[in-house]
């Protein structure tokens, strides 16, 4: 019998995933990106298994406005990304510093 | 039951080892290929926990618009892989810590935690049965009411992304020819033709 501990494992193994991911790529911007959303995701996950067993639908809007920022983080961190390889020549998070007073 | 089991397992079986993938593999284009697979997964589950409409969303929303971007810029982007990898093994202590910290603090409040007394009178909206009302008409009938402001508040993010994404990118270039329409009807014969009286053997 799957229960909501089982999906508060599995979520819980992402988000430490997507944390990781970030430590592991420090220097590609777009795998940080993509690391934040596996942290949205099982967030997400999350929301939706907390939904079903407590019978309350509220969880499942709150993941889609989840949903809704995340689709706005990724359109704007990826076209920062576009804009700064276009005018550094790299997107290494290292040799991003230009704002370093 | 015994299905739905076997189904949840291997979705979540499949879902945390693209996860690992995902921040593992070298090449960019093959993590997005994975994040794309982690995507379905997940809305695999979702749809194991009666979410249908999100589960939809999400294939559609993430695998179609969001990972798709991703692609774009991944290919878009002239990225030097070697440099990139440069780091990994040194961070990599720093981040299982982290990562393993999180874990055991997470598996602490799980294991600490449980549901208290059912009150139905805490529940902000209950579902009501999925048989009678399908999950989307339920999620609609609470967005388009209780929840109309956050809705349209949620809209105007989305536009403010655009426009900022747009802005972004932009860029004014100098030094390419482009056609003004208002420029072409605005000529007239007397500022675009002169006549001349050439003389014999010499030229203009």
């Amino acid at each position: 019998m799957i229960g909501l501990s089982q999906y508060l494992t599995v979520a819980a193994i992402l988000f430490t995933l997507g944390v990781f991911g970030i430590f592991l790529n420090r220097k590609n911007v777009i795998i940080i990106l993509m690391s934040i959303e596996l942290i949205l995701l099982a967030v997400n996950i999350n929301f939706v298994a907390f939904s079903h067993f407590l019978g309350d639908l509220v969880g499942q809007i709150f993941t889609m406005f989840v949903l809704t920022v995340a689709a706005a983080e990724a359109a704007i961190g990826l076209a920062i990304v576009v804009v700064t390889f276009r005018n550094r020549g790299t997107i290494e998070v290292e040799e991003i510093n230009q704002m370093k007073g | 039951m015994i299905v739905q089991a076997i189904v949840f397992y291997v979705l979540s079986a499949v879902l945390i080892a693209s996860g690992v993938l995902v921040i593992s593999v070298r090449n960019p284009v093959h993590a997005v290929l994975f994040l794309i697979l982690a995507f379905f997964n997940a809305a695999g589950l979702f749809v194991l926990n009666g979410a249908e409409f999100l589960a939809m969303v999400l294939v559609v929303v993430y695998v179609g618009a969001v990972a798709v971007l991703f692609l774009f810029v991944v290919m878009l982007l002239d990225i030097n892989l070697l440099r990139m990898r440069e780091g990994f093994l040194r961070y990599l202590p720093t981040g299982a810590l982290i990562g393993l910290i999180l874990l055991i603090e997470l598996a602490g409040i799980y294991a600490s935690w449980s549901f208290g007394a059912a009150e139905p009178g805490l529940l902000a909206a209950p579902a009501p049965d999925p048989g009678a009302v399908p999950n989307t008409d339920a999620l609609g009938r609470l967005i388009y009411t209780d929840y109309i402001y956050l809705f349209q508040a949620a809209g105007l993010i989305l536009l403010v992304a655009m426009i900022g994404a747009i802005m972004l990118t932009l860029r004014a270039r100098s030094g390419i020819l482009r056609q003004s329409i208002a420029h072409q009807l605005l000529r007239s014969r007397a500022s675009s033709i002169e006549l001349r009286k050439v003389p014999r053997g010499e030229g203009v």
